[in-house]
């Protein structure tokens, strides 16, 4: 019995398994450990996958025994791996740090169901990613996004719940039009599976109805990774849910939409259908470029933390979209670095934010003063991830930018066109974090404000300075991401040839 | 020809509509349990999609019985699939429908306009 083996059907399962029996460990804190452990374990599962596809290999997985394309089929490459990362990774960091933040915004009694929503997020999200066919896909998307809603309207902010409808709209919205668009294509090519429909896909007489199905499945996939201008259920479902929720979801979620477009696209359409890389490419940078500037502007002049940080992550979508837009091998390896990258400078942020939220019950700028007294080490943390963001030399988000100028440069007559787009949004991000930064640093506190140094919680800042490290860490030695981004273009090219 | 070709696609033009007017409802009605009342109408269109692709003119449900030979059989899989989607369906709008409830309870109303207009 080999168990390396049934990695890949286990790193869905254990979460997905556990998720109903962290329900019944009622005692104090049991619950928040049963998780913690389920995490962790899915964190070590996804590195030794890792490790199984640093050399570019593909990992295949039949369900059963039955073989694709009948069976149901499971599957890690080098970009899979790099999520599976991210997610885990995500879930993990975030659940170590949530004790005392989740103790103070969520009662007792309803924490074993909370930390059980949490697990099937996990177990949806995981399976989005290894999942090889498009049906499966659909399921998982649907097992995530239901159990995402849960936390979101989770916390005590009753604001919560509008932004949560608004999202469950949307967002079911999205996966119907996924589900329209896979109809379309099963009806024309009779298969499921994402490697046979690519070679199926040729075949094709009549090719109107894959191309509507094309349309359906990018605009679906695009309301759920929130590219801009379908991002209007972000701010708010980011602003309102429970802080360590926005640390998990915000890390990873609507990136795994955006994985699955990009991979669905340049696995299947690209390599058969003429000119879809021109459509694609035409479609998705012009977007990618007025996600980028217009949520960096809003994010300019918004006086909410969370709200700022949230607009912040639609414009950091545009970076990810742009980079594969310019349908080359250097522009995916960008997007896919950009996607780890932004996942810890994002995460960190919103650490951060929680330990703020730990004194602060009002989280406008506005009234964030004299907070570096109060917390040295959160606000430290807060800046290093801040910096990231920015992308400046030294830090992990520098390392994708640097990739995607790169790309934008060799993408032809216009490339200077899009660094100048890339830079004049990095100084906007200057901007926005600086205002966040004056707030913490330079603001007199307000007024009958007691100033104490009273830092967050040990469990919660030393998560947040970990990331905040993992920041720099990557940003000098960013190989093992590099690599896999680079294998993971290289192979979403060969599919598109 | 050319309307006995349009009215072959019957099925396919009732998708198209149910799916609009779903889709029409959730964006117009500011009431939340008219909005899920779209989206359900929404989601049933897709269902309608698929049960219509599955069927194979003469098609029988596909029971292999001895004896038989050369039978025509409905491709299952669609059926399959779309009752996957139902329970997707109907687990949104139960957990929609719970969103309603606690919406009520902290706003004490269902609107949407008024509901934005509380915070």
């Amino acid at each position: 019995m080999d168990l390396l083996a049934h990695l890949p059907a286990l790193q869905v399962i254990v979460p997905m398994l556990s998720a109903p029996l962290i329900v019944l460990l009622q005692p104090r804190g049991l619950a928040w450990a049963g998780a913690t452990a389920v995490a962790l374990l899915s964190f070590a599962i996804a590195v030794s996958l890792t490790l199984a596809v640093l050399d570019g290999q593909t990992i295949e997985y039949a369900m059963g025994g039955w073989p694709a394309p009948y069976g149901i089929a499971l599957s890690v490459d080098a970009f899979s791996a790099l999520m599976l990362l991210v997610v885990t990774g995500a879930s993990t960091a975030a659940l170590l740090a949530a004790k005392p933040s989740i103790d103070k915004q969520i009662e007792l009694g309803r924490q074993p169901l909370f930390y059980s929503a949490w697990l099937l997020v996990l177990s949806g999200l995981v399976g989005i990613v290894v999942a090889a066919d498009a049906f499966n896909i659909f399921v998982f998307m649907e097992i995530s996004s239901l159990a995402s809603y849960i936390l979101i309207a989770g916390g005590p902010d009753r604001r919560a719940l509008p932004a949560v409808f608004k999202y469950l709209i949307m967002g079911t919205i999205g996966a119907t039009f996924y589900l329209i668009g896979v109809g379309l294509i099963y009806m024309m090519t009779g298969t499921l599976n994402l490697a046979d429909m690519e070679a199926r896909i040729g075949d094709v007489v009549e090719i109107n109805p894959v191309l509507v199905a094309a349309g359906f499945i990018t605009i679906g996939l695009a309301l759920k990774a929130a590219v801009f201008p379908l991002h209007v259920w972000v701010p708010n479902a980011y602003t309102h849910a429970p802080h360590m929720v926005t640390v998990f979801l915000a890390a990873c979620a609507t990136k795994v939409s955006l994985y699955v477009l990009i991979r669905f696209d340049y696995m299947v359409f690209q390599s058969k259908l003429v000119d879809h890389d021109m459509q694609f490419a035409m479609f998705a940078m012009p977007l990618a470029i007025l996600g980028i500037l217009v949520a960096s502007a809003v994010a300019m002049f918004e006086g909410h933390l969370k709200r700022l940080l949230a607009s912040s992550s639609v414009a950091q979508i545009g970076y990810i979209l742009l980079g594969a837009s310019l349908v080359s091998v250097i522009g995916l390896s960008a997007s896919a670095t950009h996607l780890f990258n932004h996942a810890l400078a994002k995460g960190g942020l919103f650490l951060a934010v929680a330990c703020l939220a730990y004194q602060y019950k009002d989280l406008r700028l506005d009234q964030l003063g004299g907070a570096s007294t109060r917390m040295p080490w959160t606000c430290a943390a807060f800046v290093v991830c801040g910096l990231s963001l920015i992308g400046v030399p030294g830090t992990a988000g520098f390392i994708s930018k640097w990739l995607l100028i790169n790309a934008a440069l060799q993408s032809g007559p216009w490339g200077w066109g899009l660094v100048a787009i890339i830079l004049i949004s990095s100084l906007m991000a200057v901007v926005y974090i600086w205002r966040i930064v004056e707030a913490l640093y330079f603001n007199d506190p307000v007024e009958d404000d007691v100033l104490t140094s009273s830092e967050a919680p040990l469990q919660l800042l030393l998560i947040t300075g970990l990331v905040a490290i993992l920041n720099i860490y990557f940003g000098i030695f960013p190989q093992v991401p590099l690599e896999l981004a680079n294998s993971a273009a290289a192979l979403l090219m060969e599919g598109a040839k | 020809m050319k309307l006995l070709e349009l009215l072959g696609y019957f099925n396919y033009w009732v998708f198209a509509i149910i799916l609009t007017v779903g889709l029409y409802a959730v964006i117009s009605k500011s009431n939340l349990i008219k909005k899920l009342i779209g989206l359900s109408i929404f989601q049933s269109a897709v269902f309608l999609m698929y049960i219509t692709m599955d069927k194979v003119e003469g098609g029988t449900a596909p029971i292999i019985q001895a004896g038989m030979k050369d039978q025509v059989f409905s491709n299952p899989l669609p059926q399959v699939l779309i009752l996957t989607a139902i329970v997707v369906g109907v687990s949104t709008l139960a957990l929609g429908l719970a969103m309603v409830v606690r919406i009520k309870e902290s706003y004490g109303t269902i609107e949407e306009n008024e509901i934005l207009g509380a915070d």
